[in-house]
């Protein structure tokens, strides 16, 4: 009996230390040597927080920076827009994912504990991604809305499809007698803050709840995070919602209204959109802040898309982060960085000229 | 009969005797299993203790803000949290209005009517169900019952529009709280029947035969000696059941087209969201007093989950007399 217990004894503590030593060394503890900031061999960890938007496009660049520097660990934390910003502001992470740049004021007033004292910031547009306006109405294909149509029915005050407004803009189509469903999302979403922008933009008088991240208003069916969209809009019949475009293929869109032309959803016509919209004013050089023009008459355009920042500091206070910063974000607006991130979410890669630009404001991280 | 005589007491204690109010000389694995008994059920008290110092710790802040402390709130705390009670309890009830009945069911067709064999695959599979994680429940809730139901809410809305509860816009979906709790009902189900399996299987047989030999039918012999004896038994199911209803997250957020409406109107897209499931949703992008606002609405759960279980014990015990454990 003795020998028995002293064995069981034995058996567990030798299975106790077996499964402990495996037990992997923690590999974050801050970055090591300081190399130099564009060698192949830099080293450490980055961490970053933020947009939930951004998460498979951020995971798509950090594949492609830990290829080619296997000695970096790059974590993102999507805990959403607003507490990414918060964490950057305080030095909690190095980099920052979020669906808006952060406003003036916020930047006057600081603190920024990442960054060394009266740093400017970086913000780049890393990620542009077109949100369409998907139906699902048997023996329509093709619809072509306006801006006040579109802010009726999601407002709740056009409530038919055969309404005069619809048929107006869509010569030849037959509307059925069948009631709108508008499908809006039921968490709080970047998605609603860009489209309800380009509501409140577009159609003032009929969209009066301005750009909100939370759906305003209590009608219509909501449905939570974009596949859940997806399918509340397949699911049902008159049912329109906006999802992001990448996961819309296989159900139709409604062209929109830009100036004189219709335009469908697509990844180019984002682009185009960002690129005719203007900076926002008073910011410093490497500060890429869009103010989105939603109006914009720019042939093939659309309007309708989300933009998503990185957001760093110029002068860091510690210099290996900076390394880090520089290379990661560099990573990301480089051509392969772009060609990934589309492939992975569906974005569309910036033009040429906003990667220049973004470039240049990448360059001058230190 | 012989009874055997008890030895005579002794007049003056016997010093040699073992005293009378002594204990039991107690071994070591002794003292450890009732220490570990002890510990444990200590564990579970003060597990209990700490959420609740937790989740009232954390609550605090959110009770009293305003509009400009927690972007949630738009006038005062019991405005937000009041819908989403609302839901939670709403869902719960019809989720529990059929389980029970159905549970109840299938646990007496289980114990008394099924063939052995039957029975026990039965059991089995109703056990499976269980199983199943609660997403996979909420996937099949959007994919296949809600298309499946949509056409029975447009029915019923339109040929009996008259009564309050099938009025209103019906959803083209078939995403609605009805739904929700059709898809709560079915994860609740398994408990209750598993527990209730067991009630029954406990009625002391002696009462059963006799009221069959009194010349009841199989069904008067289960309401006079059954289901009496089990009822505190059924009245725990339920309240297993309910604990799970009234918290169950993913599948409510997946299934439920939440507006936030305070609505009895079963077959319509506008519906009160349940307390767990916005706290699923809006928790993702929450930051600050957000964050304590949701724990605060988790609080509230907590503590109407409490009295329901709280009431429903204290109707049980006050037939306790009554009912056939005696």
């Amino acid at each position: 009996m003795k020998i028995s217990r002293i064995a069981q004894l034995g058996a567990v503590a030798a299975i106790a230390a077996l499964a402990l030593s495996g037990c992997a060394s923690n590999e974050a503890g801050g970055t090591t040597d300081p190399s130099a900031s564009d060698a192949p061999a830099l080293t450490g960890t980055l961490n970053g927080s933020g947009a939930t938007s951004q998460q498979v496009a951020v995971q798509a660049w950090t594949a492609e920076f830990q290829g080619a520097n296997p000695d970096v660990t790059v974590n993102y934390d999507p805990q959403g827009s607003g507490t990414g910003r918060e964490s950057f502001q305080s030095g909690a992470v190095q980099f920052a994912g979020s669906d808006r740049a952060f406003k003036a004021e916020e930047i006057e007033a600081g603190p920024f504990d990442a960054c060394v004292e009266g740093s400017d910031l970086v913000e780049i547009p890393a990620y542009v991604s077109p949100i369409a306006i998907a139906f699902n109405l048997e023996g329509v294909d093709s619809l072509d809305l306006d801006p006040a149509t579109i802010a009726g029915i999601f407002a709740g005050t056009i409530t038919n499809w055969n309404d005069p407004a619809i048929a107006a803009t869509n010569d030849g189509v037959t509307l059925p007698d069948l009631a709108i469903t508008p499908v809006h999302r039921s968490d709080k979403s970047g998605t609603t803050a860009n489209f309800t922008d380009y509501l409140a933009q577009t159609a003032e008088s009929v969209w009066t709840y301005g750009s909100v991240e939370e759906w305003p208003i209590q009608g219509g069916e909501a449905a939570q995070g974009t596949s859940g969209v997806v399918n509340a809009i397949k699911g049902g019949q008159g049912t329109i919602g906006y999802a992001d475009h990448s996961q819309t293929a296989d159900i139709s869109s409604v062209n929109v209204q830009v100036g004189e032309e219709w335009v469908e959803p697509s990844a180019e016509g984002a682009a185009i959109a960002l690129d005719a919209s203007p900076l926002a004013e008073g910011r410093a050089s490497t500060d890429l802040a869009y103010e989105i023009d939603r109006t914009t008459t720019e042939a093939g355009a659309y309007p309708v898309m989300l933009v998503s920042y990185l957001i760093g500091c110029v002068e860091y206070a510690d210099a290996d982060a900076a390394a880090l910063v520089k290379g990661f974000f560099g990573t990301a607006i480089s051509e392969a960085g772009q060609e990934a991130a589309a492939a992975a979410a569906g974005s569309a890669p910036i033009s040429a000229s906003l990667a220049e630009q973004s470039q240049a404001a990448v360059d001058a991280i230190k | 009969m012989s009874t055997t005589s008890a030895p005579t007491e002794p007049q003056a204690p016997d010093p040699l005797a073992p005293d009378p109010r002594g204990r039991a000389k107690q071994r070591p694995g002794d003292l450890w299993f009732s220490g570990s008994a002890l510990f444990a059920g200590s564990m579970i008290l003060a597990t209990l203790a700490a959420v609740a110092f937790f989740l009232i710790i954390q609550s605090i802040p959110a009770l009293g803000a305003g509009s400009d402390e927690a972007s949630l709130i738009s006038t005062n705390f019991w405005d937000y949290v009041w819908p989403l009670l609302f839901g939670t309890i709403w869902a719960a009830f019809l989720a529990l209005l059929m389980a029970v009945p159905l549970s109840l069911g299938v646990a007496l067709f289980i114990t008394h009517y099924a063939p052995r064999r039957i029975a026990q695959g039965l059991g089995y599979v109703v056990d499976l169900l269980a199983a199943v994680p609660s997403v996979v429940f909420g996937l099949w809730g959007i994919l296949v019952l809600a298309p499946a139901v949509q056409p029975v809410y447009a029915w019923l809305n339109q040929n009996m529009g008259w009564f309050p509860l099938f009025s209103g816009d019906v959803s083209a979906t078939g995403r609605t709280i009805f739904t929700a709790a059709i898809v709560l009902a079915v994860m609740v189900v398994p408990i209750i029947t598993a527990i209730c399996r067991e009630i029954f299987l406990q009625t002391p047989v002696l009462h059963e035969e006799a009221a069959l030999a009194l010349g009841a039918t199989r069904w008067e012999m289960i309401r006079m000696a059954v289901l009496p004896f089990g009822r505190s038994g059924i009245v725990s199911a339920s309240m297993l059941g309910l604990g799970r209803a009234l918290g169950e997250t993913m599948a409510v957020a997946m299934v439920l087209s939440a507006t936030g409406t305070v609505t009895f109107q079963l077959f319509t897209s506008t519906n009160p969201s349940t307390i767990a499931a916005n706290i699923a949703l809006t928790f993702p992008e929450a930051f600050g007093t957000n964050i304590n606002v949701l724990i605060a609405t988790g609080l509230i759960l907590f503590v109407v989950t409490f009295l329901v279980n709280a009431v429903a014990r204290w109707i049980v015990n006050r037939r306790k007399e009554f009912s056939g454990a005696n």
